[in-house]
């Protein structure tokens, strides 16, 4: 006799064979907190390994022998003004190292007039200087954000003249009429805030300015005044989704999300970004925003400001840039300080 | 008996067009000659029309036109006019209130004058509209049930988009128009005030939303399953429970113990249906006139769970005076 299948089960089975094919890319749930608290991050396994593969650090430099008493670069050559106590031979091999992470393509020249390497007549040479100076400023004032790890020219530039993620502040759209259709700097899919409908350049307000990033409130009951705006908390919503972006993670790497604001129930992490972002700020006004009359009107934005950094030029992805990789240690002499 | 078992309706009646019950003095004529759709009998009453529109309902439609137009024709001049990009923009487009310099003051016309415009011919369309809803009940001798509940809908839209932000003396506390815009508000509404999953009424109202679906399938399933005893016929089994009835309420107190009445099962619907925005309001009402943050709010009143630490103590680097 022959068992005739209900109508239903031939409709499960065509459903399960349908939803299984949406499962191609799997994700991984790796929990952080506390049970039940939702504290975890997300990871698509395959997208995670071909990230991790992307942000691998490049072999060091052989070491060289340096004898006792070798004359220093400053003796030695003309116009040098950072690392001027190096011995001939590690200056060199910084200046190898440093080519190959910044002008593989181009070589000295990038820099250096080809007839005189000491003179200064190409911006690169006046920027790349003032470059190391801030590499060490960061290695020497910065280590609750870098700690022992440290940055090298690598870590943003990534064998590139100009580091791949830089921003410039954004203008919005240009804009013939001042009638209707006002943006508001909101309502675009922009990348700066992971493609959401959130303030699009918070990288002015937050990274070139002293914003006050936080806006939930202190207090149960309100006492007197409004407090942040919903505007202003939208603008630090859209400096999160930076975060999350560039470092590859979820709300819950720093925040227990049921109450943002608080450190008692913050991971660790979140001190490190909050000298993350005090760095970066740092970085842009003192080192970025000055070389401003140095660099020519092709590497600046459109308003002529100077191309600056986010947590992405760094981080690229992932929490740990180079994936924790410290190329410092094998140049120690960009530990600083300047 | 199969009939009834599918969710499409599989018997059409078919008599002569009824035109309604005649017109009180003093209103308008019914437009439309009625007609007949097959596919509409699928899922409801084949017979389409007449409409009655009336003064309100075209005084509604027109102050709706003006407040799609204003903040489409925004949003298309947001794109430089192109409707390309109006399309493929579309779920962020934005038409956002006025910044919060200018607080209750009217602001210029591209910086939330737009907004506040769109605002008011909305409010008045959806008010008007409830005015009609009112009116065709009243003129049918019906309750006014419908407008009620109506109402409570429109009372969640104005304190989101015109109490609440007239108690904080600022228009900029109100929701943008726009797909993504009005979501990440909320979002950014949730996070400023500590969270509202701890408001009180925002648990409310989330039971009565998720109560409302609960008691509609329960209903809807009920009427269904006793259909076939002539259970479709609820409002004669009030008064006078046939076998469907009985039997509806006999599966209920089998399977839980206790079961609504064919007439009171409407009035929980009703009351569950209308208290979600009613007590969501409120919730929305409070929050920044009253609470701050309703986290800390909930740990006053030992309402959040203190869970174990599992990092390190992590301290706040601006509260040590830190300031590299």
């Amino acid at each position: 006799m022959m068992m005739r299948m209900p109508r239903s089960l031939v409709f499960v089975v065509l459903a399960s064979a349908l939803a299984a094919g949406c499962g191609r890319s799997p994700v991984k749930v790796v929990q952080l907190g506390y049970r039940g608290t939702g504290e975890q991050q997300v990871y698509k396994e395959k997208a995670r390994a071909a990230l991790l593969a992307r942000n691998t650090a490049p072999e060091a430099m052989p070491k060289v022998n340096v004898e006792p008493g070798a004359p220093t670069a400053g003796a030695t050559f003309k116009n040098v003004q950072v690392l001027k106590e190096l011995s001939v031979p590690e200056f060199a091999r910084l200046m190898a190292a440093m080519t190959t992470w910044v002008a593989p393509q181009q070589g000295c020249t990038y820099c250096h007039a080809a007839t005189d390497m000491a003179r200064d007549d190409l911006y690169t040479k006046v920027v790349a200087r003032r470059m190391l100076q801030m590499t060490m400023h960061i290695n020497s004032t910065w280590k609750h954000h870098v700690d022992s790890v440290g940055v090298t020219c690598y870590s943003c530039h990534r064998g590139n003249n100009v580091p791949a993620n830089i921003w410039f502040t954004n203008l919005g759209p240009p804009h013939p009429s001042s009638a209707m259709g006002n943006k508001a700097g909101v309502g675009a899919p922009a990348a700066s805030v992971a493609l959401s409908a959130l303030p699009n350049d918070p990288f002015t307000t937050f990274l070139d300015h002293p914003t006050e990033v936080r806006v939930v409130s202190k207090v149960a009951l309100r006492d007197d005044g409004m407090g942040p705006s919903i505007q202003q908390v939208e603008k630090t919503y859209g400096l999160m989704m930076h975060i999350t972006q560039a470092l590859g993670v979820n709300c819950t790497f720093c925040h227990n999300s049921r109450s943002f604001f608080d450190w008692d129930q913050s991971t660790p992490q979140r001190a490190t970004a909050w000298y993350g972002i005090r760095m970066v700020r740092d970085l842009n006004v003192n080192y970025l925003e000055p070389l401003n009359p140095h660099f020519p009107a092709n590497r600046k934005g459109i308003s002529g400001d100077s191309p600056k950094l986010n947590c992405t030029t760094c981080h690229q992805g992932v929490s740990k840039p180079l994936n924790g990789v410290s190329m410092l240690q094998d140049y120690p002499e960009l530990a600083g300080p300047p | 008996m199969a009939e009834y078992q599918n969710i499409f309706t599989r018997v059409q009646i078919r008599g002569p067009a009824y035109a309604g019950v005649p017109l009180p003095r003093g209103n308008w004529v019914r437009m439309g000659k009625p007609r007949f759709v097959h596919w509409l009998g699928r899922i409801g009453d084949a017979q389409v029309g007449p409409i009655y529109l009336g003064f309100l309902g075209v005084a509604s439609l027109l102050c709706g036109f003006i407040a799609f137009e204003i903040i489409g024709l925004n949003m298309l001049a947001s794109v430089n006019w192109s409707p390309v990009q109006l399309v493929r923009q579309l779920p962020w487009l934005a038409l956002e209130p006025p910044p919060p310099k200018y607080g209750l003051h009217l602001p210029p016309l591209n910086e939330g004058g737009w907004w506040l415009m769109a605002g008011f011919f909305m409010t008045s369309s959806v008010i008007l509209w409830w005015v009609r809803v009112y009116r065709r009940a009243r003129a049918l001798g019906l309750g006014t049930h419908v407008a009620w509940a109506f109402a409570a809908a429109i009372w969640l839209m104005l304190v989101l988009g015109f109490i609440r932000p007239l108690f904080m003396g600022h228009f900029s506390e109100a929701v943008p128009f726009g797909i993504f815009p009005h979501l990440d508000w909320t979002a950014a509404f949730s996070i400023r005030y500590g969270n509202l999953f701890y408001c009180p009424f925002h648990m409310l109202s989330i039971a009565f939303l998720y109560g409302a679906t609960l008691l509609f399938a329960m209903h809807g399933a009920t009427i269904l399953a006793v259909s076939r005893f002539g259970g479709e016929h609820e409002i004669e089994q009030i008064i006078d429970r046939g076998t469907a009835a009985e039997r509806a309420a006999l599966f209920w107190r089998w399977t839980m113990g206790f079961n609504a009445t064919v007439e009171s099962i409407h009035r929980w619907a009703w009351w569950f249906a209308v208290l979600c925005p009613l007590v969501g309001g409120i919730g929305i009402l409070l929050s920044g006139t009253v609470v701050d943050n309703w986290y800390l709010w909930a740990v006053k009143h030992h309402i959040a769970p203190i869970y174990p630490q599992v990092y390190p103590q992590v301290s706040d680097p601006a509260a040590a005076g830190v300031s590299p």
